[in-house]
């Protein structure tokens, strides 16, 4: 039965809509398992674990990298203008209000969110999770809770990590490297970031990063197929649909707050 | 990591240094610190208040005490700001509000002069005396004209 | 690693009787389903008997698996009904669905244990969410299994580090832990050597005859399943053939005949193989 060019876009649009209802139904099972017990406290402390404690080491690095490469560039655009006492201002606020959030949220999707969807992906394909629904355990309370929670969780936290190595890193090469003042860098950097207009916009940001992260993950592994293709699927798309929604929420936040 | 007290340990240090992390960055950096509102409530009316945003600041001989809670046009067309200031605090009732600029080009906040009247300031109550915000151009504009009148003569 | 031990668990030498079934356990009515565009279940109508074991046969493909998933609620068919327990699972709520499930248990083909965690803490699972025993009265009764399936020294292990054959077992300990009415098992002997597949043929039949536990196994392993089966369902053609073992050596229905002929030459080839 062929179908004409109307009833295939009827079609897709129908199993579109169907889609977002899942997805929307999904979201509102963590969200209403989070606040119901059992609270699982110690799954989400090894998921705590896996996501922020294994994510240190590339936070910290890049954190550092980019506030080193910040205070570079700043510097030389900053003495045209014969400006160089503001860099501290300048990589600060660059970091808080966006570099902070959204690369962090970048490099925890690519690292943590991709191991979080292969781990449940693969669950799937093993039968792990049918084999918790036949011990009557739900599999969205027991394995993606935690897993979702904590990323929502530990995104903030991470951000606030980044940030404060990267305003390292530019204070090191400013003052070190450069011969700035440490003082007056410190002093410009602290009295530009202020906690009302940036600070609480980028752990907003942050937590809103961290639970879209969390729900794309979770849902890309468990809604896998249960093959090696379909592991592979899951990882790949939350890397790619978490890291453009991340981008696009980024936009859209800053607009509307003003940030 | 399996269960285990070490792992437990650290993300409990985890935990411990991000939330450092984000109380250095609010604090330290972002200037956030507790003051519960301070309950003395006070108006003021300016004819101008060129930069004044609320929570801006309102101090006392450099100290702060309060900040600004609302900015609206009051009948008369004058802008009639709402003070938020410590309620320990006793203030003469012929203290004066100037809107003051911090450093030559920085935010604009408003520094109480207390004047020498016994009766003091009560919630609610209006500063009779207050000192619009200085802009630049009017200042130029003085200095300009009163210097031309120097030449004349 | 231990013979199973425990001292309740028997053999079976005597031929069964025929299997008269006072009351099915499981009964499917008319089933319909079709998954990828593939009809696997037309019209199949079974029961399964209380206190029984029946083995589910017939070639890949034929839907023994799927059959197991059905009564397990884990798939829907697209009509009919399916009486698990005395409840329609067809037409219950995810909700309902687990207080099913708290009667039953499910052993999976390559035992689904959860690998991040200790085979202690697996089988202690069901204990810990769903009772309110304190942790040394799981812990006994999570040893008392694992002794029961013959691993008496693996609590402290992770299922990679375990052997296919131990861990089916493990996750035999697992299904059994909560005390189920009914136990599911999807090919609990495949890829097995025959000293394992004889361990596991002897487990099971020694919790059906110790725990009167109602039994479906899936298998394609001829010798064991008409050793250890009260009843044998048969699928073909998306219908099942039930009857007792030996109404189906008997039986005169051809594809029966093949199937059984095609299976029991390769297992003479395996067992020329192996000795």
């Amino acid at each position: 039965m062929r179908l004409t060019a109307v009833e295939t876009l009827g079609l897709r649009t129908v199993s579109l809509v169907a889609h977002l209802g899942r997805i929307a139904h999904f979201i509102g099972q963590i969200a209403l398992d989070s606040v119901r017990p059992p609270f699982r406290f110690q799954r989400l402390v090894g998921e705590v674990f896996d996501v922020g404690v294994l994510s240190l080491a590339i936070i910290c690095l890049s954190g550092a990298t980019v506030g080193a490469v910040l205070g570079l560039q700043g510097y030389t655009t900053l003495s045209r203008f014969g400006a160089t006492n503001s860099l501290g201002a300048v990589v600060g606020l660059s970091l808080v209000r966006e570099l902070g959030p959204v690369l962090t949220a970048l490099l925890v999707t690519g690292r943590a969110g991709s191991a979080m969807a292969a781990e449940i992906a693969s669950m799937v394909t093993t039968e792990q999770l049918d084999g918790l629904r036949m011990m009557s355990i739900d599999p969205v309370d027991f394995i993606v809770k935690p897993k979702a929670l904590a990323m929502l969780l530990v995104m903030p936290m991470l951000n606030a990590l980044f940030i404060c190595l990267g305003l390292f890193g530019g204070y090191v090469v400013g003052v070190e490297l450069l011969g700035l003042d440490g003082g007056t860098y410190i002093s410009s950097m602290e009295n530009a970031i202020t906690w009302s207009d940036d600070v609480a916009g980028t752990l907003l940001k942050s937590m809103i990063f961290g639970a879209l992260v969390g729900f794309i993950a979770t849902y890309r592994g468990y809604t896998a197929e249960p093959t090696s293709a379909g592991v592979s699927a899951a990882t790949t798309g939350t890397v790619v649909v978490g890291s453009v929604t991340v981008l696009l929420f980024d936009y859209v936040i800053t607009a509307l707050w003003g940030v | 990591m399996q269960p285990s007290p070490t792992r437990d340990l650290i993300v409990g240090l985890f935990v411990a240094v991000g939330l450092a992390a984000i109380g250095y960055l609010s604090i330290q950096v972002g200037g956030l610190s507790y003051k519960g509102p301070g309950g003395l409530r006070l108006y003021a009316v300016f004819n101008e208040i060129g930069g004044l945003k609320t929570r801006a600041p309102v101090s006392i001989a450099g100290v702060t005490v309060g900040q600004v809670v609302a900015i609206d046009l009051d009948k008369s067309m004058r802008a009639r700001v709402t003070l938020d200031v410590d309620r320990k605090l006793v203030l003469p009732s012929d203290t004066s509000a100037g809107i003051r600029t911090s450093g030559l080009l920085g935010d604009q906040y408003i520094a109480l002069e207390p004047g020498a009247e016994e009766a003091p300031l009560k919630s609610g109550d209006e500063i009779a005396m207050t000192e619009s915000a200085l802009s630049i151009e009017r200042l130029i504009g003085r200095f300009v004209h009163d210097s031309g009148v120097e030449e004349k003569k | 690693m231990s013979e199973p031990s425990a001292a309740n668990l028997g053999g079976r030498n005597q031929p069964k009787p025929s299997a008269v079934s006072a009351e099915f356990r499981i009964l499917l009515e008319d089933v319909h389903l079709t998954l990828g565009g593939r009809a696997i279940c037309r019209g199949l109508s079974c029961g399964f008997p209380r206190g029984k074991i029946t083995v589910l046969m017939g070639g890949s493909g034929s839907g023994k698996s799927t059959l197991l998933r059905l009564v397990a609620g884990l798939i829907r068919p697209d009509r009919g009904r399916i009486l698990v327990a005395g409840q329609d699972v067809t037409r219950l709520s995810e909700r309902d669905l687990y207080k099913v499930r708290e009667r039953i248990g499910m052993l999976f083909q390559h035992g689904a244990l959860l690998d991040s965690m200790t085979i202690f803490d697996n089988v202690a699972l069901p204990l810990r969410e769903h009772t309110k025993l304190s942790e040394r009265d799981i812990g006994a009764e999570v040893s008392r299994r694992l002794v029961a399936v013959g691993l008496p020294d693996t609590e402290a292990l992770l299922p990679r580090q375990l052997s296919g054959g131990m861990l089916r077992r493990a996750a035999l300990a697992r299904a059994i832990v909560s005390d189920p009415e009914i136990v599911l098992c999807d090919e609990p002997f495949s890829g097995l050597d025959p000293i394992n597949v004889r361990r596991i043929e002897k487990l099971l039949v020694g919790l059906n005859a110790s725990l009167g536990i109602t039994m479906v196994v899936t298998s394609h392993h001829i010798p064991s399943s008409l050793r250890m089966a009260d009843q044998i369902a048969f699928l073909i053609d998306g219908e099942a053939v039930c009857g007792t073992p030996e109404a189906l050596l008997s039986s005169a229905d051809k594809r029966v005949r093949e199937f059984l002929e095609a299976e029991h030459a390769a297992d003479v080839e395996n067992a020329g193989a192996v000795s």
